[in-house]
């Protein structure tokens, strides 16, 4: 009998953890991945000509990030990577896949999604002025092409990415003009005794905060009604202490985000069951500790079913590929599935004080005007999307979606999908699960219209 | 201090050597240096990637991670690029105004 197939989605630290597990275990798992070079966007690689040392693009992460990147070169063709390949649907047991404008499909017998995660959008005036991106989007410019966002630079924000991503460009030379946090300070505080759970990580968090604390940006918590001003490009960035009083600083460009959300849309055209988590607001599918789905053959490891960070997600790729040995009768080391298991819970305490220190801002979604841009694709504004509430009944986004285009366009609701639900919730004053969530649809990203049909 | 309404929106901070990499925005000749991708090639000479086409604006990327969409520039031989994977090349050809030669 021939070796199962196993296809794995995502080459970064999840997909890279399970398809080194597999490989070694004597499976040739098939690891597809849209970038060309491997380590997915916390691990991103420059491209070929942009190299810089690990050390200046990863700083203190770039023992781990150079660990994850040895994979594919070590194993060589034990993994069956493809680069530059995206998969932009599954079903019925096979992947349909884009590499370079030639469409091809790969039938398996079990998948591991480890599809990641991107930065949490809301809407606040001025967000779609060039030179606003997400932190995540700052943080690739500097990694992957040494350049920053802007000559002088603010932030705002929510998450651990918000300090971090302040660090790095003030140690990469970049003028940071201010540092803004969206949460309270004092959540932070109150959830200091979970992350003491991980020690290492809280060690790092409280460095970055206070190497930011060192430099002449403007630092603040508790911030509300951040906008943008300036026309065409960024001028400014202006935001409400929580007394009440306004603040404003020059700058040409801004980051800004507000947590993260998972990367879910092939688990759900696989048929994944999702749900709602109420700590993060938003829904994934449902992931046992071991990395099984609701469905026999898929398997989920990393941030896209639900935000764990890097370390988690190698620790989930390790353990899945146990799962998925053991589903295929390969002999499977127990010691080591315990021992998984024990840093996965650990981790799982540290994750849940995390989001705790970073509540989610709901001042800022009930501040979004009516004449706001809510879907960034198409421009269509919140007061759409109220009026359909409102008006004709829509009750939940996909019915939004219906009315409005709003999820419809290019991004297919990425980057407005949590804010709607958020808005419709608002609207209805229900329970934001209530909202519903915007069903994935393929193509899960924009393919050439000719070739997705032959 | 407030930017000029043209200048560029990125700043180089890492500099390296390599050959250099020419190309042209709106038919005006434009330099960037091999290993960039053309989201920062374009936005290191400009302040915008394209205009918005469903308002009066220009838009300049956002999520240089692949998944916004945000970032697909017009090529001068009708091509379509998702400017944040793709890297540039000698003689491409960018359109964001219209070719100022035509």
């Amino acid at each position: 009998m021939s070796d199962p197939v196993i296809a794995i989605v995502g080459a970064g630290p999840a997909g890279l953890r399970a398809a080194e597990t597999l490989a070694l275990a004597g499976l040739r798992p098939v690891l597809f991945d849209e970038a060309e070079r491997p380590g997915g966007q916390i691990y991103r690689q420059p491209p070929p000509g942009a190299e810089r040392p690990g050390a200046a693009i990863y700083g203190l992460e770039a023992g781990k990030a150079q660990a994850v990147h040895a994979i594919l070169p070590t194993l060589g063709e034990r993994i069956d990577h493809r680069a530059g390949t995206l998969v932009w649907n599954v079903f019925e047991g096979r992947l349909d896949t884009l590499r370079a404008g030639a469409f091809a499909h790969q039938p398996f017998d079990r998948l591991i999604l480890a599809t990641g995660a991107m930065d949490r959008v809301i809407p606040f005036p001025g967000w779609t002025t060039p030179g606003v991106f997400t932190l995540g989007g700052a943080q690739i410019a500097l990694k992957a092409q040494g350049v920053s966002i802007g000559r002088r630079v603010a932030f705002v924000g929510a998450g651990p990415l918000l300090p971090l991503v302040a660090h790095q460009y003030a140690k990469a030379g970049a003028e940071v003009v201010a540092v803004l946090d969206v949460t309270p300070f004092g959540a932070k505080l109150r959830s200091a005794a979970g992350m003491l759970a991980q020690p290492s990580t809280l060690a790092k968090g409280l460095y970055y905060v206070a190497r930011n604390a060192l430099g002449r940006a403007r630092r603040a918590s508790g911030v509300r009604a951040i906008r943008v001003e300036g026309e065409g490009r960024v001028a400014a960035l202006a935001w409400t202490d929580h007394k009440g009083a306004e603040h404003r600083v020059a700058c040409d460009a801004v980051g800004a985000s507000f947590g993260l959300r998972s990367e879910s849309q092939l688990a759900d055209l696989a048929g994944c069951t999702f749900a709602f988590d109420a700590l993060t607001r938003q829904w994934a599918p449902v992931r046992a500790p071991d990395g099984r789905s609701s469905r026999e053959d898929v398997f989920l490891a990393g941030d896209g079913a639900g935000i764990g960070g890097a370390d988690v997600a190698e620790l989930q790729g390790r353990r899945v590929a146990l799962t998925v040995l053991q589903d295929v009768g390969r002999p499977v080391d127990v010691a080591e599935v315990a021992r998984l298991d024990s840093a996965l819970a650990r981790q799982a305490q540290f994750r849940a004080a995390l989001e705790g220190a970073y509540p989610y801002p709901e001042h800022l979604v009930a501040a979004v005007a009516d004449d706001e841009i809510l879907c960034r694709c198409e421009g269509v504004t919140a007061g759409a999307l109220r009026d359909v509430v409102r008006h004709k009944g829509a009750a939940e986004v996909n019915r939004v979606k219906a009315f409005t285009r709003i999820g419809m366009g290019r991004c297919q609701g990425r980057v407005c999908g949590h804010a709607a639900a958020e808005l419709v919730a608002l609207e209805r004053g229900c329970p934001v699960e209530d909202a519903g969530r915007l069903r994935g649809q393929p193509p899960v990203k924009p393919i050439p219209v000719l070739g997705g049909f032959s | 201090m407030t930017a000029a309404a043209d200048a560029p929106l990125f700043h180089r901070l890492a500099s390296r050597a390599g050959p250099l990499v020419s190309f042209t925005i709106d038919g005006a000749p434009a330099t960037a240096q091999a290993g960039d991708l053309l989201m920062t090639a374009i936005l290191l000479n400009r302040p915008a990637l394209r205009r918005f086409e469903f308002g009066e604006a220009h838009r300049a990327g956002f999520c240089f991670m692949a998944a916004c969409q945000d970032c697909w520039v017009t090529l001068a031989d009708g091509g379509r690029v998702r400017a944040c994977t793709t890297l540039v090349r000698n003689g491409m050809a960018v359109l964001i105004d219209g070719d100022a030669r035509v």
